[in-house]
């Protein structure tokens, strides 16, 4: 299971990709804040991390989620508890 | 500092739109003349934008039937069925639809909204997930809120992307409640059933379907796409709308559950709101029967839409991907897209305007709406105001020569 800083990496990766793609993104950005992607935008971005990490991601815990870091850190426990 | 100060950024987004004209949001009627005309600034204006599918919000006899309502049975019910009761209007309505999808049972909520705040958020509880398409009305998603399912969303109208959504929670117990819609209410398109439905029996999940755009519109009887795909038997609860192709306002579900009543005593959009007017009722009793007694209606709102859709297409315009009563013009950008809404509403014609995030990949839209109502005059005069505009603001070529050419 990828540890929770790769995951970290991963995500990084998958922002550089997008059409909004900003430069310099880091654990510590914030998702919707920083990047300037709206809720719709931010949702479409979770559907490519699922199938990305083959998990789901329900839409209520994407409540919490401020930065990469956050994100990152939900999808380890989602993984962690699939496979325990 | 004010509780509002956290809408700056929509209020500076408004004034932008706002400032480009007219104010989309707050557009004023002085009269209705009609299902397919209205007085607006002054000036008589086509309407085409009203989803008034089937043109019967001045059908003679739903009109005489709501008015006959209304003196016998009042105003309003002031208040809710749970605590101030059924009258026979509403429990023969429900007996109607049930009859008229050949299911047990049936629901009327006051609002088409509120069907879906009350059935997603109370069939589906904590430990279930609600799997909904991405392009779901926001009544869907506010359901899902409402509840406590865990909601997942999956690709628009891909059965594959739904089956593999599915297969990630094969070892999580729970229900599995699939959510789609009949027709799509931004680009007039359709869900594939059929494959829908398989992935639905594969996994063994239930099915709704959301008829809002599509009762009256689609299908053999008018009973939507699930009556069109021929799956029936495999939809579990049928949502849908008095508002659109009926005329009025509220909204139903559907089902052949065995206790399906118990919602009634646990659904709570429906147990702490006042149940709809008697005039409404009427009225829309009045209206299901047409939908039933004249396969007509459809077909001249099938002809009217293909009028339409075919004369804009063949002008150059991207349209959605089939023929429908929603025919949604794709605009090259926000700004475009409000410049040519305004200068339509100056030609005499009202459609909508659809701006993102309300819309699929973030596309900027005049959404029309077409009704059995329109003239062939109204639609042919609307289509030529939108090719008029569309060749001024550059959306489409100069004429069909140049097109030949660029090809």
């Amino acid at each position: 299971m990828p540890q929770t800083n790769e995951i970290a990496d991963v995500i990084i990766d998958m922002i550089g990709a997008l059409p909004q793609a900003k430069r310099g993104v880091t654990p510590e950005t914030n998702i919707v804040r920083d990047l300037g992607l709206d809720s719709l935008a931010v949702m479409n971005f979770v559907m490519t991390l699922e199938d990305r990490f083959d998990v789901s991601i329900p839409m209520d815990r994407l409540v919490g989620i401020e930065t990469v870091a956050d994100l990152a850190a939900t999808l380890s426990n989602l993984m962690g508890a699939e496979r325990a | 500092m004010t509780i509002l100060d956290k809408f700056k950024p929509l209020q500076a987004a408004y004034e932008t739109v706002r400032a480009a004209g007219k104010d989309p949001f707050s557009v004023r009627f002085d009269e209705v003349l009609s299902p397919s005309e209205a007085v607006m600034n002054g000036r008589r204006t086509i309407l085409l934008g009203t989803n008034n599918y089937l043109g019967l919000t001045f059908d003679r006899a739903a009109i005489e039937a709501a008015a006959d309502a209304v003196r016998r049975a009042g105003t309003g019910t002031t208040g809710s069925r749970i605590a101030n009761g059924t009258y026979g209007g509403h429990a023969d309505l429900e007996r109607r639809l049930a009859d008229f999808y050949g299911c047990s049972s049936a629901m009327v909520f006051s609002t088409g909204y509120q069907a879906n705040l009350g059935i997603l958020s109370t069939v589906a509880g904590r430990g279930d997930h609600i799997l909904i398409d991405a392009d779901s009305h926001a009544s869907i998603y506010d359901g899902c809120r409402l509840g406590q399912a865990e909601v997942i969303r999956f690709r628009h109208n891909d059965p594959d992307d739904l089956a593999r959504r599915l297969r990630r929670l094969k070892d999580t117990p729970g229900n599995r409640l699939i959510v789609v819609e009949g027709i799509y209410s931004m680009l007039g398109d359709t869900a594939p059933l059929a494959e829908i439905a398989e992935v639905k029996r594969e996994w063994g999940a239930h099915l709704l379907v959301d008829e809002a755009h599509s009762l009256g519109v689609l299908g053999d009887h008018g009973r939507g796409l699930v009556e069109e795909a021929g799956i029936e038997d495999d939809v579990d609860f049928i949502v849908g709308t008095f508002s659109k192709s009926l005329g009025a306002v509220g909204g139903f579900c559907v089902s052949n559950l065995p206790d399906f009543d118990i919602l009634r005593i646990a659904c709570r959009p429906y147990m702490f709101t006042a149940s709809l007017p008697p005039a409404v009722i009427a009225s829309v009793i009045r209206s299901l029967g047409r939908v039933e007694e004249e396969p007509g209606l459809r077909r001249k709102l099938q002809d009217n839409a293909s009028r339409l859709y075919h004369t804009l297409k063949d002008a150059g315009f991207q349209l959605g991907p089939r023929t429908s009563p929603i025919v949604s013009i794709r605009m090259p950008s926000i700004t475009v897209a409000i410049t040519f809404w305004n200068a339509l509403l100056d030609a005499g014609v009202y459609l909508n305007l659809a701006l993102p995030p309300a819309t699929p990949d973030n596309a900027s839209l005049l959404r029309s709406s077409v009704s059995a109502a329109h003239s062939p005059a109204q639609l042919d005069a609307a289509a030529e105001a939108i090719i008029r505009i569309g060749r001024s603001l550059d959306v489409i070529p100069e004429t069909r020569c140049l097109e030949m050419a660029v090809r």
